[in-house]
């Protein structure tokens, strides 16, 4: 009177839910909790004291006239709009110059490009500020003596003080959005430059029509994680600028701190995240549109000539 | 590169004046990459450059590179500031259970993504992904309010216990990196009488060294160097870990440069000591993410 037991195919399910389980209880614990945690404060008034106050949606009316609310999504869109595009540009083009037969010593040079990546953002923060420090700072100095004029004040000039960001964060990224793109490189098939040679195509023709459209999904990667990583800008708001000079550093990350964690407003800040949330999922959505038109994938290579 | 294939009849001349061009662009890509180089040393060079001076020397003007007197004393004068020894601790101790659980947690979420059929592991796949896409500095507020509830606050509990859930980013490295283990050596195993666990345990694991090497690399440094979520959820001085301890630092003081480069200098050599010891699974990692983040 042996029962039979359960049928492979319902063992391996069972097994399948075993080892992904620690992912959802995580995922409902951590992300859709919070989720819903969020949504809900977001029509609440509180201040972590008292108790939380009903307020229906006067949060977020609130939000459509906050100044500083706009600005921090402003600041935080061009900072992006500045700091991808320069952050592809000098990686991809480091790549190119490391992905030659004739240059020697990749692996030091990858090393020595990737080092400011592991560096503690803070410890970055304290160091650029000094290098940008308009009097006592290297930079400056070494600008009078170069150029022979005085240098700009960096950080504490409102029309600079986002450049300033951008170079900085392309100091630190650049080395590891390098290894990307070389590794991406590595991957062309040396035959499509032999062909294409035998068709007396030239270094620059072979870039346009070999090399970059078969980079694009690498481009497409990292202007996803770069966009991603605009939004999750804070601690050089928080260390070199305070948001400032004139809130033109106010990121939005930064904002939503002071918001939170400096003014109590818990209610309002969730309102923030929420708008934020879907702003940012807007964008995505249409740079995942948008990447149709351009981002080449390798079935599609053998399909069209 | 590629070139000589094409041209079979060059004049000498010609082919010399060639070669001697691909000589000197040659040159000239070296002499790119150097400058890169010393631009990324550049702040290194002036961090503990200041690091030696005397307070009066970093607010002279023009500075100079070479300090003089070299001030040794600066090191042990920043770290005894501030309790930096304690702050060390405490970010060793966060960074090592994060990394523990994180590389646990995620090889076996990805196993069950790699190598089992169920209802639902398209969908769930896909929720993974894209979690990659939120920033989650979104949920803080909600995060902390859960901590606060939970009685965690000014505990390392908040900054350990997630990574034991699996990481979106790790459980997508693992499983491109499962995937491409083959099968055979499952199915032999299972021959023999192994459990899917047993299997994952002597088969899998031993043979994605790299990508764990990748995921844990990758855990330490995001660790170790978080700022936000420390300054959050620490409040006193005993927990704070480097990050935090040096940006209160540096409100302790406000122009003392010479301390917070020696700071700073100090902060940064334990990442740069676990770079450099783990090199290959940073960069392999890296070029993982890559290739996986294309296909993805």
């Amino acid at each position: 009177m042996k029962r039979r037991g359960p049928s492979a195919r319902f063992r391996e399910a069972l097994n399948g839910y075993a080892f992904v389980s620690p992912w959802v209880i995580g995922f409902l614990i951590f992300v859709i909790g919070p989720m819903i945690g969020l949504i809900w404060l977001s029509f609440h008034r509180w201040d972590l004291i008292g108790d939380p106050r009903q307020v229906g949606w006067r949060n977020y009316e609130r939000l459509l006239n906050d100044r500083l609310f706009l600005k921090s999504m402003e600041v935080t869109i061009i900072y992006g709009l500045g700091r991808v595009p320069l952050g592809i540009f000098v990686a991809l083009g480091t790549a190119l110059l490391l992905n030659n037969r004739r240059i020697k010593f990749i692996g030091i040079w990858r090393t020595i490009y990737y080092m400011p990546v592991v560096l503690p953002p803070v410890a970055i923060a304290l160091v650029w500020m000094w290098i940008y420090n308009p009097r006592y700072g290297i930079l400056n100095s070494t600008i009078q003596q170069v150029f022979g004029v005085p240098g700009p004040r960096w950080l504490d000039d409102p029309t600079l003080v986002l450049p300033s960001l951008m170079i900085m964060a392309v100091w630190v990224a650049a080395g590891r959005n390098m290894i990307i793109y070389l590794s991406g490189l590595q991957g062309i098939s040396s035959e499509l430059y032999e062909a294409s040679a035998i068709d007396g195509a030239g270094y620059w023709r072979q870039f346009w029509r070999i090399t970059l459209p078969l980079l694009t999904p690498v481009i497409f990667f990292n202007l996803i994680t770069g966009m991603i990583d605009t939004f999750k800008l804070f601690s050089q708001a928080y260390i070199m600028t305070e948001g400032g000079p004139r809130n033109q550093s106010l990121f939005f990350t930064y904002y939503l701190f002071q918001k939170g964690f400096e003014q109590y407003q818990m209610g309002y800040a969730s309102a923030m995240a929420v708008v934020v949330f879907f702003i940012i999922m807007a964008l995505t959505l249409l740079v995942f549109r948008w990447s149709k038109a351009w981002v080449y994938y390798e079935g599609e290579l053998t399909g069209s000539s | 590169m590629a070139v000589n294939i094409a041209l079979p009849a060059q004049t000498r001349k010609n082919r010399l004046q060639e070669r001697l061009l691909s000589h000197l662009s040659v040159l000239a890509i070296y002499a790119i990459l150097l400058l890169g180089a010393v631009l990324v040393f550049f702040p290194f060079a002036w961090t503990i450059s200041t690091s030696l001076k005397t307070e009066q020397q970093t607010l002279e003007y023009p500075p100079t590179w070479l300090p003089d007197p070299v001030q040794w004393e600066n090191y042990p004068n920043a770290l005894t500031a501030r309790p930096f020894g304690q702050y060390y601790i405490n970010t060793t101790i966060i960074t090592v259970l994060s990394v523990i659980g994180q590389v646990m947690s995620s090889a076996v979420v990805a196993y069950g993504f790699a190598r089992f059929r169920f209802p639902g592991r398209g969908f769930m796949f896909l929720v993974v992904l894209s979690t990659l896409m939120i920033p989650f500095h979104m949920l803080i507020i909600p995060r902390f309010i859960l901590f606060k509830y939970l009685g965690w606050l000014d505990t390392f509990l908040p900054l350990i216990v997630p990574n034991f859930f699996g990481g979106a980013f790790s459980i997508f490295l693992l499983r491109q990196y499962f995937l491409t283990i083959p099968l055979d050596l499952d199915e032999a195993a299972k021959m023999d009488g192994a459990t899917a666990f047993q299997i994952f345990i002597r088969i899998i694991l031993p043979l994605a060294r790299p990508a764990l090497g990748a995921v844990a690399v990758f855990e330490f440094v995001s660790t170790w160097n978080d700022f936000l979520g420390p300054l959050i959820y620490l409040s006193s001085d005993r927990n704070y870990t480097v990050s935090i301890g040096l940006a209160a630092f540096r409100n302790d003081y406000f122009t003392a440069w010479h301390l917070f480069m020696a700071a700073s200098a100090v902060a940064m050599l334990a990442p740069l000591v676990v770079f450099f010891l783990a090199q290959k699974y940073f960069i392999g990692g890296v070029a993982l993410t890559g290739s996986g983040g294309s296909k993805g």
